[in-house]
């Protein structure tokens, strides 16, 4: 319908390639650099042509780093499965909590219900050291410093609050008719959410899942205050990783592409929830 | 205890009052964020306590104390500043830059759904990462953007770690990582609207950029607020990306709110100027937030009216 000049289109092409150009860029530089040695990182003017080397994922994969002062170890790998397992289990916590709670937010209304979800959502705003600092120094005296739990459970202030709000929003477009009429055919609550309200929300669930695994993997604040080398997280492993290694930037690459290659690699295998789940967390609900 | 609803008494078993079952669903998700709740009250505490964690016996209340001081502390206006600054700048190019995408993009075909979800890869990235990343990309020695600026005739540009160009450095990292947020959200805005104004407009034969600030902008408006609301809150507690790029540094160039008040916990072990800085941010965002959610469920209320 609308007519678009050669000259319009010309510019609208290249408008996109410049955007691309912006955001693609740095991370297949980054890509390119951590199949390099340091001897290809290092020439002036910087090239493109080399001979690909897995130098540098074998070192981090086996935790040897050769470095000029000699053999370095380097426990990336743990860092890497830290970041798995606490995204994993606070996301697990965050579903068996916060969707019966999304539930009875969305289809009981009770008194103070919607004080108290207002309350949930504002902490997902207030800033993490506010509450961080202070519990460096409980989680000290209640034994919960640096253990996955005490982790696990400061990950809820993030993984929390956006399950509660973009499942919420699923529950509240499901008719409750559907319900009703399971109930009146002689089912329990139970079995009515279960069995009806938990499939239908399925796609909510799992967008809130999927993002809220995203927010935790990507967090860097939580660890970098509470965990020490052997619980942190890939995000506080890879600064670490960068004064340790010295002048082994292929390496630094290496991790880099590593750690940010599973949120990828999600993203892209479930783009559909993810972009629905963007647009809901933040706009639909 | 309350104990079995007598509305159907042919039911025998035990059976939770409706009264109690919406406390009993939440309860554990309550539980959690009380647990969270206690740590700021103590926060709320430190704040009015002289307190340094090298010297635990000369811990006292000082009620307002740590704020007064802000008033004649020349690091305190540096941060508010430099917060402020940061802010305004990410938010402003963010916005702008994510708006010019989804016009862009706006079309749905397959090319412009590729690019729009390879554009989302920033936005996947941890912003500490992305620090890394465009850390090694600015490095002085083999950096490529070093290497850039030299080909077009700066000599020594030092990015992050030069005062005068620091600020710049972790604003485009922020901008890098978040833009496509504003794009992503501002395209499900623009692909929602009704066709039948700019269907009018067509016909008319009404100029596109009329089109663009009477039709277009005032319908995404909403969309906008939202958006820019959003990303100030989220802009002025901006941690990640400015310590694991510089640390506050060089100097006091980047301590912003949440840098700052660690530095001040961690290095300097003052816990009450600490706890008294993050209140003032949780001052800011809580009104901003307030403001938002309110928007928010707004514009989520009008969505699910056109549905």
């Amino acid at each position: 319908m609308e007519t678009t000049s050669p000259v319009e289109r010309l510019l609208r092409g290249i408008a996109i390639t410049l955007v691309c150009l912006f955001f693609m860029f740095p991370i297949v530089w980054i890509v390119l650099m951590s199949f390099q040695t340091n001897e290809t990182i290092l020439r002036v003017p910087p090239s493109v042509i080399f001979a690909p080397t897995l130098e540098n994922y074998t070192a981090l994969i086996t935790g040897k780093l050769e470095t000029a002062a000699g053999t370095l170890d380097i426990d990336f790998m743990g860092n890497l499965w830290n970041s798995l397992f606490l995204s994993t289990a606070s996301v697990a916590v965050g579903l068996v909590l916060g969707v019966p709670a999304a539930y009875a937010f969305a289809r009981l209304k009770f008194r103070g219900s919607e004080d108290i979800a207002f309350t949930l959502l504002s902490f997902r705003f207030a800033p993490p050291l506010l509450v961080l600092l202070p519990l460096t120094i409980y989680f000290q005296q209640l034994g919960l410093a640096n253990t996955y739990g005490g982790l696990i459970w400061v990950y809820q202030l993030i993984v929390l609050p956006l399950i509660l709000w973009i499942v919420r929003g699923y529950f509240e477009d499901i008719p409750a008719d559907i319900e009703y009429a399971y109930r009146i055919a002689g089912h329990d609550f139970w079995s009515t959410f279960r069995r009806i309200a938990l499939p239908l929300a399925g796609p909510g669930i799992a967008a809130a899942g999927l993002l809220s695994f995203i927010f935790a993997w990507n967090n860097f604040v939580f660890a970098l205050v509470l965990a020490s080398a052997d619980k942190q997280p890939v995000t506080v492993g890879a600064l670490a990783f960068v004064t340790a290694s010295g002048i082994q930037y292929g390496q630094v690459a290496a991790g880099i592409v590593l750690s940010i290659a599973p949120t990828f690699a999600l993203a892209l295998y479930a783009q559909r929830y993810l972009v629905e789940g963007l647009s809901l967390g933040a706009v639909k609900g | 205890m309350t104990t079995a609803a007598t509305d159907q008494p042919r039911r025998r078993r035990f059976r939770v009052s409706r009264r109690v079952l919406p406390y009993l669903l939440s309860l554990p998700a309550l539980l959690t964020c009380i647990g969270i709740l206690i740590p700021f009250l103590t926060a709320v505490i430190y704040s009015l306590q002289r307190y340094r964690l090298s010297q635990p016996w000369a811990r006292q209340f000082n009620w307002g104390e740590n704020y007064l001081n802000f008033f004649t502390d020349p690091a305190f206006w540096n941060t508010l500043k430099v917060s402020v600054t940061y802010a305004f700048l990410t938010v402003t190019v963010e916005l702008l830059l994510g708006l010019g995408i989804a016009l862009l993009l706006q079309k749905r075909n397959r090319t412009n759904n590729f690019i729009s979800i390879m554009l989302l890869m920033p936005l996947m990235t941890a912003p500490a990462l992305a620090a890394l990343m465009w850390k090694l990309m600015t490095n002085p020695g083999f950096g490529i953007l070093s290497y850039f600026a030299t080909l077009l005739g700066i000599q020594d540009f030092n990015w992050a770690s030069d005062p005068q160009t620091a600020m710049l450095t972790v604003v485009i990292v922020d901008v890098w990582v978040y833009t496509p947020f504003i794009m992503i959200l501002l395209l499900a805005g623009l692909r929602s609207l009704p066709p039948q104004p700019f269907e009018a407009a067509a016909l008319d034969g009404v100029p596109r950029w009329f089109v663009f600030w009477r039709i277009t902008l005032p319908m995404l408006t909403p969309f906008l607020l939202t958006a820019t609301l959003f990303r100030v809150i989220e802009s002025i507690q901006q941690f990640d990306i400015i310590y694991a790029m510089t640390q506050g540094g060089p100097g006091d160039t980047l301590t912003v709110f949440q840098v700052e008040a660690y530095l001040n916990f961690f290095q300097s072990t003052n816990v009450g100027r600490s706890a008294a800085l993050l209140m003032i941010l949780w001052a800011i965002t809580y009104v901003l937030s307030n403001i938002f959610i309110k928007n928010w469920l707004r514009l989520r209320e009008k969505q699910r009216g056109n549905a």
